[in-house]
């Protein structure tokens, strides 16, 4: 029986006191960029940076990054992961990065995403959004900002759903 | 996703979901290769073998810098300089450079068959870039590539082959593709050069080439290909571009906006006007540009198939 962690409205206050956390650390969002990780981190990272516009009174340039290329386990995936599109149309050096996912895990991903955001420029600063903290860290790396820690096992799956796919914004435990 | 076979052999053996595949991996590489750093990771330890029996600079270079990209290291294997010389068969020069340890082996050779022999006795991914005059399948994902970058939907097109069809592998490759697209093609060129058991595909053939090209999308050129000529096919070069040479008055009959490809090398003079081949239909180095990310998502598709 999948068990709701958020609904609609969760999200999107999750969403505001994510764009002040980031605008506290980061003193304003001056040099400040957004990168989504396709796809559901993609959909996040759209919505903070509207946020995040509204706070700081600019437009916050916001890119999807796709980390199929870079991923560590092709040799032990059955299928080539699939190509997506990595569309980060601005000049990411010397600025400061917001990486946006919608679960953080193993780290895995994460750590292919710095190495493909590494290959577009080098950001003076490279920090971590995730929506949703389930632990189970293969690597050390910890979020800046986390929308809701969730104590999970190995066996159960986060899945969240956005409602730019057609469906309802929630996150659920499987 | 996945393609359902280790090695790309011939268009035959994909359906329309594998070829639709290739072309949207291809699109995410395409971007790639927009980028200050132009190479990914994926494919880092693989190692890629050119195995070039036929002259080629523009396909072999293609391959060679889409396996780089992919941070597969490349080896050359130059034919002349080689074993072959000394009279190694096919079958054991392949074994060989597999016990080498290579993963993929693109191979290119004067004899129709040859892909598909490495393939069924070798068990690393062998890519065809071309056997004798029966297909040279990147060539043909690249120019839907082409076609899809320009035109959004390959069904319902139009599109003329035009040229010396008998001897061409990119028209053979290039009509089995673009048919299972969904796409009308046409095939052009002297009766000499256009066999006519090939509307049994489901093509129709014009020797008059101002009714072939009338309203057409695309104008697909061939290369007159002189080392495979000689034998009374055509009379003169110069009577060929008379009959079948791409001129801009041509070109009128088909769409305002129909493209104009070509597999190079072009001749020049021969089967292409200068002004035609320079025009602004002519997508001809596009071709060239998205080859490469064709190739790049062929090999890293390969690479997901477990043998």
């Amino acid at each position: 029986m999948p068990k709701e962690l958020l609904n609609k409205e969760d999200i999107e206050r999750i969403i505001t006191r994510m764009a002040h956390e980031i605008t506290e650390r980061n003193r304003g969002v001056q040099s400040l960029c957004l990168i989504g990780i396709q796809r559901g981190g993609a959909h996040l990272a759209r919505r903070l940076a509207l946020k995040l516009g509204g706070i700081g009174g600019k437009t916050i340039p916001v890119g999807v990054l796709d980390i199929a290329l870079y991923r560590d386990d092709f040799a032990v995936r059955k299928e080539q992961p699939v190509v997506r599109r990595t569309e980060v149309p601005f000049e990411i050096s010397n600025e400061k990065v917001v990486l946006v996912d919608d679960v953080l895990f193993t780290g895995r991903s994460i750590r292919a995403a710095m190495d493909a955001v590494m290959d577009l420029g080098r950001p003076s600063a490279i920090q971590l959004a995730v929506l949703v903290d389930r632990g189970h860290r293969e690597l050390p790396i910890k979020a800046d900002f986390v929308g809701k820690n969730v104590p999970t096992s190995l066996e159960e799956t986060v899945r969240v759903q956005f409602a730019e796919d057609g469906l309802e914004d929630r996150a659920v435990l499987e | 996703m996945s393609l359902k076979s280790k090695d790309l052999v011939s268009i035959r053996g994909l359906d329309a979901s594998d070829i639709g595949l290739i072309l949207e991996t291809a699109a995410g590489f395409k971007d790639v290769l927009g980028r200050d750093i132009k190479k990914v990771p994926a494919l880092r330890g693989k190692t890629t073998v050119n195995l070039f029996y036929e002259p080629s600079t523009r396909t072999r270079t293609s391959f060679e810098l889409a396996a780089k990209r992919l941070s597969t290291d490349v080896v050359n294997f130059s034919v002349s300089t080689s074993s072959v010389v000394k009279g190694e068969s096919l079958r054991d020069t392949a074994l060989t450079i597999q016990a080498l340890g290579a993963d993929i082996i693109i191979v290119r050779h004067s004899c129709s068959g040859v892909a598909h022999f490495l393939a069924d006795n070798l068990g690393a991914s062998v890519v065809n870039a071309g056997d004798g005059t029966n297909e040279h399948p990147t060539q043909a994902l690249l120019d839907l590539f082409t076609i899809q970058e320009r035109k959004e939907a390959i069904k319902g097109l139009r599109v003329a082959i035009v040229g010396d069809i008998l001897h061409s592998r990119v028209a053979k490759s290039n009509m089995y593709a673009l048919t299972t697209m969904g796409a009308k093609v046409r095939l052009i060129g002297p009766p000499t050069l256009v066999p006519e058991a090939l509307e049994e595909l489901g093509v129709e053939i014009f020797s008059d080439m101002d009714k072939g090209l009338r309203d057409v999308d695309i104008v697909m050129m061939l290369r007159i290909q002189m080392e495979r000529q000689g034998k009374g096919f055509f009379p003169t070069t110069v009577e060929y571009f008379r009959n079948w040479g791409l001129t801009p008055e041509r070109l009128s009959r088909a769409k305002k906006d129909a493209l104009v490809m070509h597999p190079g090398p072009m001749n020049r003079g021969v089967e292409i006007a200068s002004d035609v081949a320079d025009g602004h239909n002519s997508v001809i180095l596009d071709q060239v540009t998205n080859g490469l990310a064709v190739r790049m998502a062929v090999l890293y598709l390969l690479a997901g198939v477990k043998g």
